[in-house]
């Protein structure tokens, strides 16, 4: 019961951030706005019992993002985007919304239901995980043990994708400072 | 950079506090929610929030981007060797149980060691995009050709 109320508390939360962001008449307040919804997000992600992921959210959707927004909207300046066109309403624009938004509650109707456990998701190989990790590796946590052990070469991948990230960063733009460049000639 | 000083006084309390928690994640993943991504981000978002209050030059003496290079490299190589290392121990890529005589042993070892890359790949990459993101923005406003042909002398270099 408690945690019906607070997921409806929650989602509701979010349904009003998301109109505020939709009708903000300034970005420095639509940007904020988003930090918000990260962090109601990550406690969203928190009610699902998924802390890990309520961790990231916190730290990068609501933190790192909204300042690289921020840094995106100092650069650009505040005012480039004040056209004229507020208040018009594009007849192309809500007709796509509102049918892709219908499709989607659509396909909800073929998912099964949230938690139970003879969905698909949990046949698959999570009951063998569950019952063989403690023995096989040894600790307590299993998503660790998939994450880190199981899924190994997986984990690897993502590593490699965020190291090439910041690599295509580093090699695009620099590493930020002018100044920097005097410490890339000795290289 | 900030020069309210309510915001540096708590930060210096704070910062602190984000880095030691970001340690826990790390080490407790075994046994709480968390791991190397995690605690990562929270360690890198400790970083930016003391480049934020202290201003760019304070944030590279402490970290510089060089390190971080540096840091986020070590990070995949340190991830791959340990995978090697069960190669050259006669097992597969990854495959910890060969890593010491115990397979349990070795399985925690396999695991502290990735974790410790994912940790040092991802802080230093989350820390050298708002670096990169966000320097020298009143400079980029006031001066763009002065900027451009800098950052072209650099792609040349």
């Amino acid at each position: 019961m408690i945690s019906e109320v607070i997921d409806v508390a929650l989602l509701a939360m979010l349904w009003i951030i998301s109109l505020q962001v939709i009708f903000t008449r300034s970005e420095l307040t639509a940007i904020m706005v988003f930090g918000a919804f990260s962090l109601i997000c990550a406690g969203l992600f928190l009610a699902m019992g998924a802390a890990d992921v309520a961790f990231t959210e916190a730290a990068v959707g609501a933190g790192v993002s909204t300042l690289l927004m921020l840094n995106a909207l100092r650069r650009c300046g505040t005012d480039r985007c004040n056209s004229s066109r507020r208040g018009v309403i594009d007849i192309r624009a809500l007709a796509l919304t509102g049918v892709t938004g219908a499709a989607l509650i659509w396909g909800t109707r073929d998912l099964p239901g949230v938690g139970l456990a003879d969905n698909p998701v949990h046949l698959h190989v999570a009951p063998r995980y569950l019952q063989a990790s403690f023995d096989e590796i040894g600790i307590p946590n299993v998503v660790t043990s998939v994450l880190a052990s199981y899924r190994g070469f997986d984990t690897f991948g993502e590593v490699v994708v965020v190291f090439t990230a910041g690599l295509g960063v580093w090699l695009i733009l620099g590493s930020g400072k002018r100044n920097d460049g005097k410490a890339d000639e000795d290289e | 950079m900030s020069d309210d000083i309510i915001l540096r006084i708590v930060g210096k309390f704070l910062i602190p506090l984000v880095v030691v928690f970001a340690l826990y994640v790390q080490f407790h993943g075994e046994y709480g929610p968390g791991g190397g991504f995690q605690a990562g981000v929270i360690l890198g978002a400790a970083l930016i929030l003391y480049r934020l209050l202290f201003g760019d030059a304070a944030a590279r003496k402490a970290v510089s981007p060089r390190w971080l290079r540096l840091q986020a490299a070590v990070g995949v190589l340190l991830y791959g060797g340990t995978g090697v290392a069960g190669i050259l121990l006669q097992g597969q890529f990854l495959e910890y149980n060969v890593l010491l005589t115990d397979p349990i042993n070795g399985q925690h070892l396999g695991i502290i060691l990735i974790e410790l890359g994912v940790l040092l790949t991802v802080s230093a990459t989350i820390t050298a995009l708002a670096y990169t993101f966000s320097a020298d923005s009143e400079e980029h406003l006031s001066d763009p050709q002065v900027d451009a042909s800098s950052q072209s002398d650099q792609l040349r270099s």
